[in-house]
């Protein structure tokens, strides 16, 4: 037994005990399950943060069975910025959730069930060390997160939870296809050994397709902006800024730490697949009609620098696409629950009802602004780093369209992001809205703005970050 | 030979089941359509291994296993979904003009008429400024 088995158990099995008791409690103790298992697992990122510094990868073997029957786990540094960011976006997002779905209200237990078996899922996603087991993981997830999406109950939620599990499912077939393919020819299931699977291509093109579905990539993003924009506010800032990561993350871990040796011309593909997801994803932001649109559309735009990394391929590239992971994450999260908290008082999200927001909600105008800050790349924020270090990794191997993408994608952030910020600071016509809900609690607002504040602030500090990402390349060359 | 009767058996099913799924709207034989294929998944995942060294290998038939279990779930939460959707709408179906934006625009124009019939009453100026409205309508 090592030291940190049990923290990496915690990490898994707090939420779903406390997902288990929570339906069971009476509503009136529900809370203390709730608190425990929203912030349990995350306190215990602080040692595994320095076991992680320390020993850069953690495994743990389950029962001494040893792979393929047993189940291995494993954390690396990639896997501990995943996990971060879906503490601190899990901690900000909880006074929201609980305002609106209040734990001492008999109705509200299956939603903090959901909500906790969300967290286990997308931690054992993280965790998991063999391509099935991810399966399962991933499967746990995209099922909480449709019930999560249903909670609105509106026609519209629900057809977008429908939908989003409808092709989710498909997804996830196309995945275990592909796994089943890698079993036939290799016998092997372990997804850290590097040459040890040599995936032929029908099951890399197999098990990428199923990822880029749960990961909402271009073309097979349908499913995002509705599931996004209809789902509550909290539960879309957790979709986001870790759901969607989760998959492209895996995505990652089968290029780089499966497949033995991916031909140039797919990591090339996939490269033009996330260019022409950031150039659609931006366009499309600029267009909606809805705040919540936009922000969904410009996440669709935002994954695409993530799949920069395959045909990039190198350690600034790893560390840029990592910090841009944890930066977007961040900010993406304080847009929903800022924009969640402008639902609630304007009753609506339409951006035609957005002038003079900055007066009458300065806090969420603020918390827009600058986490659009971190969306664009400017400078001091997190976002510019995430983009510099992939600007320079396109430097490095001489990828001149990735470098003029990378820039331009800049301009392109900042049109949809002035829009909305134009429309609420400078609009001529600051048109009094004749009915204002009350407003929510401050704390509230707070939460997003406090997950704003930390985008940039990662960006004016950010060498543990980038060190940790640096420690812990996956086979990405030098 | 068999083991290829099987999977050309199973490839047979997997394209039905991906013709059901792109052809049909309603969401049961999109279900149905998905569990086919998931059924010729599975076929092959048990048939494929054991082709390679003649005897049977325990590994797929436990993750086969798994994956008849996550299907079962899968398909019954989303059966409960789909007559919760029923319940709402009237029809099993998603249609495209159902999802937000749409929702959203029809729910605008709504407003539209409100707030111009008050702009008329209280600041005609105001129709005459590029107005909030136009920009919010650009969309697709």
């Amino acid at each position: 037994m090592k030291s940190y088995d049990t923290l990496l158990l915690a990490l898994v099995f707090i939420p779903l005990g406390t997902a288990l008791v929570a339906v069971m409690l009476p509503p009136a103790h529900r809370r203390w399950a709730v608190l425990l298992g929203g912030l349990g697992w995350s306190c215990v990122l602080i040692p595994l943060s320095a076991a992680v510094a320390r020993e850069q990868t953690l495994t743990l073997v389950f029962g001494g069975w040893s792979p393929p029957l047993g189940i291995g786990w494993r954390l690396d540094a990639l896997g501990l910025i995943v996990l971060w960011v879906h503490a601190l976006v899990g901690i900000a997002a909880l006074p929201g959730a609980w305002q609106r779905f209040k734990p001492e209200r008999p109705e509200s237990g299956p939603f903090w069930s959901l909500w906790l078996i969300l967290a286990t899922g997308v931690n054992l996603a993280i965790l998991a060390a063999d391509l099935f087991n991810l399966y399962v993981a991933l499967e746990l997830t995209t099922l909480a997160a449709v019930a999560l999406i249903a909670t609105d109950d509106g026609i519209a939620a629900l057809a977008a939870a429908m939908r989003y599990l409808l092709l989710a499912v498909f997804g996830s077939l196309m995945y275990v296809l592909g796994v089943g393919l890698v079993y036939a020819q290799t016998g092997s299931l372990a997804m850290h050994q590097p040459g040890l699977v040599e995936l032929n291509n029908v099951a890399l093109v197999l098990m990428l397709t199923g990822l880029m579905v749960k990961a909402a990539i271009f073309p097979l993003h349908v499913w995002l902006p509705h599931a996004y924009s209809n789902a509550p506010g909290p539960v879309a800032a957790i979709m986001s800024a870790v759901v969607g990561k989760v998959a492209l993350v895996a995505l990652w871990r089968v290029w780089f730490e499966t497949a033995a040796d991916p031909p140039a011309l797919l990591s090339n593909l996939l490269g033009l697949i996330g260019a022409a997801a950031i150039v659609y994803g931006a366009l499309a932001a600029y267009l909606q009609p809805r705040l919540k649109m936009v922000i969904a559309y410009s996440s669709i735009s935002q994954f695409g620098f993530l799949l920069l990394l395959l045909p990039l391929a190198c350690q600034q590239a790893f560390q840029g696409a990592g910090f841009h992971l944890l930066a977007h994450g961040l900010a993406k999260a304080s847009m929903f629950l800022a924009a969640a908290n402008i639902v609630t008082v304007l009753g609506s999200d339409s951006i035609r009802h957005l002038p003079g927001l900055d007066k009458r909600m300065p806090l969420e105008a603020f918390t827009l602004a600058l986490a659009g800050v971190t969306l664009i790349g400017l400078p001091p924020s997190g976002g510019f780093t995430g983009k510099w270090m992939l600007l320079s990794a396109a430097w490095q191997v001489q990828g001149w369209f990735w470098m003029v993408l990378i820039m331009l994608s800049g301009l392109m952030s900042a049109a949809y992001v002035f829009r909305v910020l134009a429309l609420t600071c400078f609009h001529p016509a600051r048109r009094a809205v004749h009915h204002l809900h009350a407003k929510p609690p401050k704390i509230t607002s707070l939460a997003a703005l406090l997950l704003a504040l930390l985008a940039v602030v990662i960006g004016l500090f950010p060498h543990p970050v980038l060190d940790l990402l640096g420690s812990g390349v996956p086979g990405a060359g030098p | 030979m068999t083991s290829t009767v099987f999977v050309l058996v199973a490839a047979a099913i997997f394209g039905l089941g991906v013709h059901g799924l792109l052809v049909s709207a309603h969401i049961m034989r999109k279900l149905l359509a998905l569990n086919l294929m998931l059924s010729a998944l599975f076929l092959l995942l048990i048939v494929v291994p054991a082709t390679l060294d003649g005897r049977p290998d325990p590994v797929p038939q436990a993750l086969v296993l798994t994956g008849i279990v996550i299907a079962v779930s899968t398909t019954a939460f989303a059966l409960a979904l789909m007559v919760r959707l029923f319940g709402k709408q009237g029809h099993a179906t998603i249609l495209p003009d159902i999802d937000a934006s749409l929702l959203g625009r029809r729910h605008d124009s709504h407003d539209n008429r409100h707030n111009n019939r008050h702009n008329n009453r209280h600041d005609s100026r105001r129709n005459s400024r590029r107005s909030p409205e136009t920009d919010g309508e650009q969309g697709p």
